[in-house]
């Protein structure tokens, strides 16, 4: 597929829309429909549409496999660590109510941070599921 | 107007069902899947969640599709379903019996959107009532998810998490894709 004008021109340009969107569904997640999980699996699209047009190579350039190994981990260490802060101000834990100067201020950065725990996580998972898949086939 | 929607895609999702067991492509299959994944999240649009309807749309259409169509790529030949013949009277009996008892099912499924029936007694209720005053967000479902039911999506993230270690311990490892690769060669 790499060698498809069309194919490439049009990924070059939906890439970056596709990932502006991932962030708004993140960031926006407490307003509108959206979330960490649904903006993980849509920027993970993203970079899968880059390496399914310009290969496997142009991905891992783009992402190497370290990066995501750690991202992956670091999500739930976010979320984890948001638990264990509540823990340590004197709440239960995930009680994000301890985090803020008011209850409600604690649970919207509580939230804020747990989701994009969530959203890293499943973003690096997602994509390196694919690149586990994809190198598996063999070359042409 | 949703009638005539719902109607629309539910017949649709008839077709794409018949049309997947019909078909012995795989890579019209995995295609038709995607399909069918995009007509359910219509559906959930519908039904007002778009919030399931997202995670369906991204997940069911967009990166299960790419998944299965990249693992077909993997296995060069075996794009074709054999089918063999042996006798299908047993495999239709469990269908039909299942189908007989999930549709008996169906009748003690409170009516869509009836405020007197159980799940929304209790819990929901609260989670109405206090959610937005409780947690300042004013999209429930993420109140819920991410506050309310902070535990279950803890789990879900680990899942997550778990599947991806599965998949780079089964299939991550150079070592067996070059002995793979060697015995495709000869």
């Amino acid at each position: 597929m790499a060698n498809d004008l069309i194919l490439r021109v049009v990924t070059k340009w939906l890439s970056p829309i596709i990932i502006l969107f991932a962030l708004y569904v993140q960031f926006h997640g407490d307003y509108s429909p959206g979330g960490g999980f649904q903006a993980g699996v849509i920027f993970s699209s993203a970079i899968l549409l880059y390496s399914l047009t310009y290969g496997l190579d142009a991905g891992l350039q783009l992402i190497p496999e370290y990066i995501l190994r750690i991202g992956a981990s670091l999500g739930v260490l976010i979320y984890g660590g948001v638990g264990v802060a509540s823990m340590v101000l004197g709440g239960n834990f995930l009680n994000y109510s301890v985090l803020g100067s008011t209850p409600v201020a604690g649970q919207h950065l509580g939230i804020i941070i747990i989701e994009l725990g969530v959203g890293i996580t499943v973003a690096s998972v997602m994509v390196l599921l694919f690149f586990t898949f994809a190198r598996r086939v063999a070359p042409e | 107007m949703s009638l005539v929607v719902n109607l629309v895609l539910l017949v649709f999702l008839l077709v794409m069902a018949l049309a997947v067991l019909k078909t012995r492509h795989l890579f019209a299959m995995a295609m038709l899947f995607g399909l069918y994944s995009l007509l359910v999240a219509g559906l959930f649009v519908v039904l007002d969640a778009p919030d399931v309807a997202f995670t369906e749309a991204a997940v069911g259409t967009g990166i299960s599709t790419v998944l299965m169509l990249v693992t077909l790529a993997s296995i060069k030949d075996g794009h074709e379903l054999v089918s063999t013949q042996k006798s299908r009277t047993a495999p239709l009996i469990i269908c039909v019996l299942m189908g007989g008892l999930l549709i008996y099912g169906t009748h003690d499924i409170a009516e869509l959107g009836d405020p007197q029936s159980a799940p929304h007694m209790q819990v929901a209720a609260r989670y109405i009532e206090k959610g937005q005053e409780e947690t300042g967000v004013p999209n429930l479902v993420t109140a819920v998810l991410a506050s309310y039911r902070g535990f279950d999506t803890l789990g879900e993230v680990t899942v997550v998490l778990t599947a991806g270690i599965g998949v780079l311990m089964l299939l991550g490892s150079r070592k067996k894709l070059r002995i793979k690769e060697v015995s495709n060669g000869k």
